[in-house]
């Protein structure tokens, strides 16, 4: 076209000479969005004005940094508008084992997060195509899986099976299994991966999308078990947290260690998606698998 | 009785001094001819009401020292003493042999299976040599491996857990302990073998549950299992982790809290002390628990043995609705 001809700025590629790779030694407190205006980038020192970041899917314009996201941002950035059908809504947390503060950490999870508990589940169409999502809110005690996580994580499993629907779960579980339910919290690993053979036996397609922070006994359990394993660009992911490590080891971590780039390249993801792609790469991959996919499908 | 099997931990110390004393004194009646037998006989008697007053009453964070005694015996001596014919395998085919996870079959009261465990060292070498019985993936995907030969050839599989935790260490991530976990924990409901689990010491979060899907599942009476070790625990909530013996409490990881909340079947007892003060009791008490549940299990065939797993791990979990 000819007005091609008068950009005044051509694009260029951009190469990096080093990889650039977050900090993470502070996963917990570094990219939460306070309350303000603007707000700095987790990676880059661009500024952004709040309402441009969300208008961005809160990915820095500036270097694609993805920001962490709730759960209800997450889901209706994946979802078709109002198609989203909550199950198991009304599970809700029992101290176990009289872990002190339990009840005043729920009280406070559920007051930034407006959640009853750490996970959203239900069915919504994604382009048209009814799926099952659940997804795990890292405002919520650190995204980790106590009993009612477990739970709702099982039922949406279940119900998949029931429904013959894929599976699409979305972690961002950096606690891991909840501290707070002891043992408990354990078992919810075996019960979510145990259920997962299921709906294998039942033919379900599950996908698996990782974003910042996946790590302990959620990435230990059912997280990684999907037929396709996805994840956000800069996410950590791992079982170990990288400062456990360190004061184990007493090495530098190399650079990039357990980012989602680090987990493609040893061969644990198929795929790194941007949060803006995310709907599209999922609702294509579910469209391979419809009918039961490959020659069923046609 | 105790002072002469490894380093004394420091609640036992009272016991140990008195019977320290009691050597003491009979070698002293022995030298100078002289009859101490009353006074002896008095202290001995005060040793064992000591003994059992400190042994009867040990606080969860006690026991934890005791499961962690450098002298307490680790899975390849429980092999030794409990199967017959046994014939270790090793590899994951993937990577390379893991030593802190051993494994292979044997015979159990005449039964082939397969057993398989962590295998801490014995001595700072063998330590080192099996990384602490930490495993690394290809630990895990060793074990995963022979577990699916046993249910090929239909041979029931026991697991002898005692580890303490994942093993926080660069390569273990490189190679995907994380996936490693969850896949053998995937994969061991799928068993449709009897599968039982024996927690002989430390049961520490993903990398005991790694192999420790069981139909049964017991544990020693002073062995633990938990979500996260009390110096993590106390690390995280209190900042500081000499606080452990408050957290072991908090997380209530003890066998009796354990069988109380259904997450373990069965209490094996342990010797006075410990299991390292009398091995071969302790493996006897093992053997005979392992018998009484593999003969209850073969009863069931294998899709109820599936469904029975199934059905104990889907229970987990408490919540209002």
């Amino acid at each position: 076209m000819l007005k091609d001809l008068f950009k005044t700025k051509p694009k260029y590629i951009t190469v990096k000479t080093e990889r650039e790779v977050v900090n993470r030694d502070e996963p917990v407190e570094k990219k939460e969005i306070p309350d303000g205006l603007w707000i700095k980038c987790g990676r880059c020192p661009q500024i952004t004005y709040i309402k441009d970041l969300e208008k961005n899917l809160k990915v820095c314009p500036k270097c694609g940094f993805h920001f962490r996201i709730s759960a209800k941002e997450r889901l209706k950035l994946l979802i078709d508008k109002d198609s989203f059908k909550e199950i198991n809504a009304n599970l809700k947390t029992v101290n176990i084992l009289n872990f002190p503060d339990y009840e005043s950490k729920i009280k406070k999870s559920q007051k930034a997060t407006e959640l009853t508990e750490g996970i959203i589940t239900g069915e919504a169409t994604i382009d048209g195509i009814p799926v099952v999502l659940a997804i795990i809110d890292f405002a919520f005690i650190g995204g980790s899986m106590g009993s009612v996580v477990g739970e709702k994580l099982t039922r949406a499993i279940e119900y998949s099976i029931e429904k013959k629907l894929a599976f699409v779960s979305v972690s961002a579980g950096g606690g891991g299994a909840r501290m707070h339910e002891g043992i408990f919290s354990l078992m919810q690993m075996a019960k979510t991966s145990q259920a997962l053979n299921r709906l294998a036996e039942a033919g379900c397609l599950y996908i698996s999308v990782l974003t910042d922070p996946t790590m302990g006994g959620v990435f230990a359990s059912f997280a990684s078990l999907g037929d396709i394993m996805i994840a956000e660009p800069d996410a950590l992911i791992g079982f170990a947290g990288p400062r456990v490590i360190q004061q184990t080891i007493k090495q530098t971590l190399p650079e990039g260690f357990q980012t989602s780039q680090f987990l493609l390249e040893h061969g644990f993801l198929d795929l790194i998606v941007n949060r803006k792609d995310l709907k599209q790469t999922i609702s294509q991959l579910v469209k391979f698998h419809l009918n039961g996919g490959g020659m069923n499908g046609q | 009785m105790a002072s002469n099997i490894g380093p004394v931990l420091e609640f036992e110390k009272p016991v140990v001094d008195l019977e320290r004393q009691i050597e003491e004194l009979k070698e002293f009646s022995k030298q100078k001819g002289i009859d101490m037998a009353e006074q002896i006989a008095a202290l001995e008697s005060k040793a064992e009401s000591l003994r059992l007053e400190i042994y009867k009453n040990l606080t969860t964070w006690q026991r934890i020292q005791i499961v962690r005694h450098p002298k307490r015996p680790t899975c390849l001596d429980y092999i030794a003493m409990i199967f017959d014919n046994f014939i270790e395998l090793h590899g994951d085919r993937c990577y390379r042999d893991d030593p802190a996870m051993v494994g292979g079959i044997a015979y159990l009261d005449k039964i082939p299976v397969t057993v398989i465990g962590q295998q801490k060292g014995r001595d700072t070498k063998e330590n080192i040599y099996r990384n602490f019985g930490l495993p690394h993936p290809e630990g895990y995907r060793k074990a995963l491996r022979l577990m699916k030969q046993a249910n090929k050839f239909n041979r029931p599989v026991i697991c002898i857990v005692d580890v303490v935790g994942a093993y926080p260490g660069i390569e273990a991530e490189e190679r995907g302990q994380g996936e490693a976990i969850a896949r053998n924990i995937m994969e061991m409901a799928n068993l449709t073998v009897p599968v039982l689990v024996v927690i002989t010491g430390e049961g520490g979060s993903g990398g005991a549950l790694a192999v420790g899907v069981g139909n049964k599942i017991m544990i020693l009476e002073n062995a633990y299992y938990s979500v996260i070790s009390p110096e993590g625990c106390a690390s995280i909530l209190w900042k500081d982790a000499t606080k452990a013996p408050e957290a072991a409490e908090t997380l209530k990881i003890s066998s009796s809290h354990l069988l109380s909340m259904g997450i373990v079947d069965e209490i094996i007892p342990e010797p006075l002390g410990g299991a390292h003060k009398n091995p071969s009791e302790t493996a006897n008490n093992i053997k005979n628990a392992l018998i009484n549940n593999l003969n209850s299990l073969l009863e069931y065939s294998p899709s109820e043995l599936l469904e029975m797993r199934y059905k104990r791990f889907r229970d987990y979990g408490k919540f209002i609705e």
